[in-house]
C-alpha cells in the first residue's frame, strides 16, 4: 500500500488535521517527520495514498494551514 | 466553610480537575509541540483537545484560535498593548476591572485616546451612552460581560452592533462569565473574548485564555512576549502562525489539562443549568439581605440581568467589619473592599470604602445561602 503525509508548521496543526481527519473516517497516523522532507514540526500525518483528495478537501473545508503534502515511496 | 469568593476563583474544583492535573505530570509531561516523541504528543494532545473544548464552550469556529495565558489580564493585555497604536481611540465602560482600565491608563500615556461610557449607579449602561462615547472613530471597544462588583450583565450583541457600526472591533472581558452564562461568540458577535480559567471554567489558577474570532486579522497584534514556540525554528523572527504567535515559551500544560476538565465539566452540566442553579441561590440572597435592616445591595434586584456576584453595604458598619466577623466568627468567606475596580466603586457610589461580595458558584447550596444569610443577619442586628 502506498502512503502519503502531511507536514505543518505546528504541533497544533498537526494535532487538529489528526482529529479532524479521524473524524471523518480517514484512516491515518501521526508520525515523526520524514527526515527528506523538511519541516519544524515533529509530527507528520500518514495517511493511505487513495484517501488524498479526501484528506485535501478536509484539510482545505477545515482551513487547516499545512507545510506541504508528499507521496512517500 | 462556606465559600462565597466564586468571583475572586472558583473551589472546590471538580475532582476530574485535579486528577487531570495530576494525570498530565503522571503520564503526559513532554513537552507540548516542541519534541517528537511520544510524550510530547501526549501533552500536544491533552493541550489541543483543550483548546477544542473552550472553542465549543463559546461557539468560536477555530479551536487554533484559542490562546492560552495565565489569566483573563493576561488576555486583556495581549489585545490592549498588542492591538492598539498610538493615535487609536479606545471606548470603554465605568464598570470595568483594573486588568481593563490600568492598561488603557498605560495607553493612554502612549498617545491612545481613551472613551469612558457612564453606566448608571446598578451598572447597567443605556445604549445611547455608549453609542456616544464610539461617535468620531474608535478602533476598539472593550467591554466586561459581567460587573466583579455588582455583578450586572452588559447586552453584548447591542454593544458589538454599535461598536462594528462606528468601525471598532469589540473585546469582552469574560472573567465573570464565561461557564456562568452562556457566551456564543459568533451569536454575539464578539471579536476578542478574555477569560480566565480559574473561575466559572473550574480549572486551576495560572490558566486563562483569549479567543480570537475570525474577524479578527492577527497580523494587526504585536505578541506582548516572542520566544521559543517548537514551530518554524529556523527563523530568528517571532512566527505567525496561531496559537503559537502568542504562545511563546513552554506552556502551563498541567494547568491547561485541569482548565480542560473542567470545561468539559461546564459542558456535561451545560450552561444553562448552572446559571439556573447560580440564580437560584443569588435570588435567595438577594431576598434574604433586602430583609436585613440597614442593607443596600448594589446591581439589578431581577436575576435575568445580572450573574450571581452580589454587592451590598450595611448603614453605619465598615465593610472590613463585617467581612472580616463573617469569616472568624460563621466561617463564610467573601471578599469586601474595591475588588480591583474602582471605577465601578466610583459608578455605584461605594468608593473608597467599597463593599461586601457574596459570589455564590456552582457547588454553593440552598443551605449554605440560608447559613450566610443568618450570619449577616445576627452580625448587622447584634
Amino acid at each position: 500500500m502506498k502512503f502519503g503525509v502531511v507536514l505543518f508548521h505546528t504541533t497544533s496543526s498537526a494535532i487538529r488535521a489528526e482529529k479532524e481527519a479521524t473524524r471523518s473516517g480517514l484512516s491515518c497516523q501521526m508520525v515523526p517527520t520524514p527526515r527528506q522532507f523538511s519541516s519544524d514540526c515533529g509530527f507528520a500525518l500518514k495517511f493511505d495514498w487513495s484517501d488524498e483528495s479526501q484528506v485535501k478537501t478536509l484539510l482545505a473545508s477545515k482551513q487547516i494551514g499545512i507545510a506541504g503534502l508528499h507521496r512517500l515511496e | 466553610m462556606i465559600y462565597l469568593d466564586n468571583a475572586a476563583t472558583s473551589w472546590p474544583k471538580p475532582p476530574e480537575v485535579i486528577q487531570a492535573i495530576a494525570s498530565y505530570l503522571e503520564v503526559a509531561g513532554g513537552n507540548p509541540g516542541r519534541s517528537g516523541h511520544r510524550l510530547s504528543l501526549a501533552a500536544g494532545r491533552i493541550v489541543y483537545d483543550t483548546r477544542e473544548a473552550v472553542a465549543m464552550l463559546f461557539n468560536a469556529p477555530d479551536p487554533l484560535r484559542v490562546v492560552f495565558t495565565m489569566n483573563a489580564t493576561h488576555a486583556l493585555n495581549i489585545v490592549l498593548h498588542g492591538f492598539l497604536k498610538p493615535g487609536d481611540r479606545v471606548v470603554t465602560t465605568s464598570m470595568e476591572h483594573n486588568s481593563v482600565m490600568r492598561p488603557l491608563r498605560a495607553r493612554e500615556r502612549d498617545g491612545v485616546a481613551v472613551a469612558v461610557a457612564q453606566c448608571e449607579k446598578d451598572g447597567t449602561l443605556p445604549l445611547e451612552r455608549f453609542a456616544a462615547a464610539l461617535s468620531g472613530s474608535a478602533r476598539l471597544a472593550v467591554v466586561t460581560h459581567a460587573s466583579n462588583v455588582t455583578g450586572t450583565l452588559l447586552p453584548i450583541r447591542a454593544l458589538a452592533e454599535l461598536a462594528h457600526s462606528a468601525g471598532a472591533l469589540l473585546l469582552v472581558d469574560a472573567a465573570q462569565t464565561a461557564g456562568a452564562v452562556p457566551v456564543d461568540m459568533q451569536a454575539m458577535d464578539i471579536d476578542f473574548l478574555a477569560c480566565s480559567g480559574h473561575k466559572g471554567l473550574l480549572g486551576p489558577p495560572g490558566t486563562g485564555c483569549l479567543v480570537l474570532g475570525p474577524g479578527v486579522d492577527t497580523s494587526q497584534i504585536k505578541p506582548l512576549m516572542q520566544g521559543g514556540t517548537g514551530s518554524r525554528s529556523e527563523h530568528e523572527e517571532q512566527p505567525e502562525d496561531l496559537p503559537d504567535k502568542f504562545e511563546s515559551g513552554t506552556p502551563n500544560g498541567a494547568g491547561i489539562a485541569g482548565l480542560g476538565a473542567g470545561v468539559h465539566w461546564v459542558l456535561a452540566r451545560g450552561v444553562e443549568a448552572l446559571r439556573a442553579h447560580e440564580m437560584v441561590m443569588a435570588g435567595n440572597l438577594l431576598e434574604g439581605l433586602k430583609n436585613i435592616p440597614g442593607v443596600r445591595i448594589f446591581g439589578p434586584m431581577e436575576t435575568t440581568d445580572r450573574v450571581a456576584t452580589i454587592a451590598f453595604t450595611v448603614e453605619g458598619r465598615r465593610v472590613s467589619e463585617i467581612g472580616w466577623r463573617l469569616d472568624e466568627e460563621y466561617g463564610v468567606l467573601c471578599r469586601v473592599g474595591l475588588h480591583c475596580a474602582p471605577a465601578a466603586h466610583h459608578t455605584i457610589g461605594t468608593f473608597p470604602e467599597g463593599a461586601i461580595r457574596l459570589a455564590p458558584g456552582p457547588f454553593t447550596n440552598q443551605a449554605d445561602v440560608k447559613t450566610a444569610l443568618n450570619a449577616i443577619q445576627r452580625i448587622v442586628t447584634g
